[in-house]
């Protein structure tokens, strides 16, 4: 079987579960009760307090920090994968290259770590 | 046999599809069910916990009350408040629940029923692994999209909190599975299940040869800390006690959901059930021999329909074990707080992970 015949049940599933979360929206607007609307219902939650200032409010900028370093950490890990499939075959024959090539990465991953440590980007409490 | 005729004169593509189809609908139909008890088994444990009776009204035992539950959510009033972002609020719901269903494509619940070739699995891609992590990333925008869409500051605080929490444990998550995937040599997760049950590819043919096994050649025995980062992990990526900040009752009201009612609220519940359910999934693919069992040769794929079967019983044996795992925790600790949860995160998992990768390659090395 060729590569892409695999992605096929793939795409049956997405129409299926595309169309099970869709249906079910459409099924309780379908059933659902239709209800009055006031003022009052129209208000943000906000545990009976009548809302104060905007909705969505601005945030710290720690948290634009944990989305840089996941980008930076994850395309790390993401490389790792090829050469954990390839590690065990590639030992046979060229057990240095390969081994001293990713402690190498690895090392220069945990440098960058080290350095993002010592910087303060993990201290979540400032 | 006028039926099977008309199969066999189909086209092996066609017959493909036909059985991929079958498949789905078998899994799906599997799953949806499985969804609607794990509720119903959490709030009867949870009450069992608490020295409570829980749901025992509807039918036997309350085992109707999933049903009762489901009708529910579909007769109440499903409202869209005023100050919502409207195509963001529809989207949300169905954005948290399409992927937690596709990550059951490249799961294998079982080896196959009889003779034939169809192994239990929906897509048997040789990427397996990324294939999933690269499905449960898309988890998080459901709920950062209700957190912005709904306008409310406890659904905005949830949804900023749930993305954090959840992109800084997926990369704990995919670090900590790569020495599995070390050993086995390959992404695919049938080939996982093979590995555990002592079937290895022979480095020169490529053909699988069997090798004695038992319990502790699953991973779990072999990888202890990586099942166990990844345990912990799965907690985090599903929003689930003592992790659970994005919906924190007692600050946040409900977090991303507050602003939801009716279907659109009983989806979200029932994605984080389907993410429950398919982490617990992964975790008996990848540590705990998927539908192998290292007893009465159960470890070999079925060679009849009865044993194929049973393999899928054992896959779902396993699974709602991690499920009432899962279910137990949630009721028995505490909640974290938030910075201690970025720090067991970051501080102590990755560094955690990092080391279990070179130890794993050192290992490795030493013994070629």
């Amino acid at each position: 079987m060729d590569q892409l015949t695999q992605y096929i049940p793939v795409l049956i599933l997405v129409v299926v579960a595309v169309c099970f979360a869709f249906g079910m929206l459409i099924i309780s607007v379908l059933f659902g009760q239709k209800g009055r609307r006031d003022q009052i219902k129209d208000t943000p939650y906000e545990c009976g307090m009548q809302p104060v200032g905007e909705g969505s409010t601005r945030l710290s900028v720690k948290f634009y920090l944990v989305a840089m370093l996941f980008i930076l950490f994850d395309i790390e890990v993401v490389f790792l994968y090829p050469w954990a499939v390839v590690y065990k075959d590639m030992l046979r024959d060229h057990a240095n290259l390969i081994f001293g090539s990713m402690i190498t990465f690895l090392g220069i991953l945990f440098v960058g770590y080290i350095y993002a440590l010592k910087k303060g980007a993990f201290d979540w409490k400032r | 046999m006028n039926r099977m005729e008309w199969l066999a004169n189909l086209t092996p593509t066609q017959q493909f599809v036909l059985f991929s189809v079958v498949k789905i609908i078998f899994a799906v139909a599997i799953l949806m069910p499985i969804i609607a008890y794990a509720v119903l088994v959490e709030r009867r444990l949870c009450a069992f916990i608490q020295d409570r009776v829980g749901p025992n009204r509807v039918g036997p035992f309350g085992l109707l009350q999933p049903l009762a539950d489901g009708a529910k959510a579909i007769l109440k009033e499903d409202f869209t408040p005023e100050h919502v972002r409207k195509v963001y609020y529809w989207l949300a719901p169905a954005l948290c629940m399409i992927p937690a269903l596709l990550t059951l494509a490249v799961i294998p619940f079982g080896s196959n029923l009889g003779n034939s070739n169809n192994r239990m699995v929906i897509a048997d891609l040789n990427v397996g692994i990324l294939y999933t992590f690269g499905i449960v990333s898309l988890g998080v925008y459901g709920i950062v999209l209700a957190g912005y869409a709904a306008n409310s500051k406890y659904s905005f605080l949830g949804g900023i909190r749930s993305s954090a929490q959840m992109i800084s444990y997926e990369i704990a998550m995919g670090m900590s599975v790569i020495p599995v995937f070390m050993l086995v040599g390959s992404l695919n997760l049938s080939a996982v299940i093979d590995y555990q049950a002592g079937r290895i590819p022979d480095p020169e043919t490529g053909r699988l040869i069997q090798h004695s096994s038992g319990l502790l050649s699953w991973l779990v025995f072999k990888q202890p800390l990586a099942f166990l980062i990844f345990l912990v992990a799965a907690f985090a990526e599903t929003n689930r006690l003592p992790f659970d900040l994005p919906e924190s009752e007692q600050e946040l009201v409900g977090g991303y959901n507050t602003e939801y009612s009716s279907m659109k609220f009983a989806l979200f519940f029932m994605g984080e059930y389907a993410n429950v359910i398919l982490s617990s999934a992964m975790m008996v693919t990848l540590f705990f021999g998927g539908w192998t069992l290292p007893v009465f040769g159960l470890e070999q794929p079925a060679d009849s329909l009865g044993k194929g079967l049973l393999h899928i019983g054992i896959f779902l044996g396993k699974m709602a074990a991690f499920l009432i795992l899962f279910i137990w925790v949630r009721w028995m600790l505490p909640r974290f707080r938030y910075d201690q949860l970025m720090d067991l995160g970051w501080r102590r998992f990755i560094p955690l992970a990092l080391a279990n990768i070179v130890v794993t390659a050192i290992l490795l090395w030493v013994r070629a």
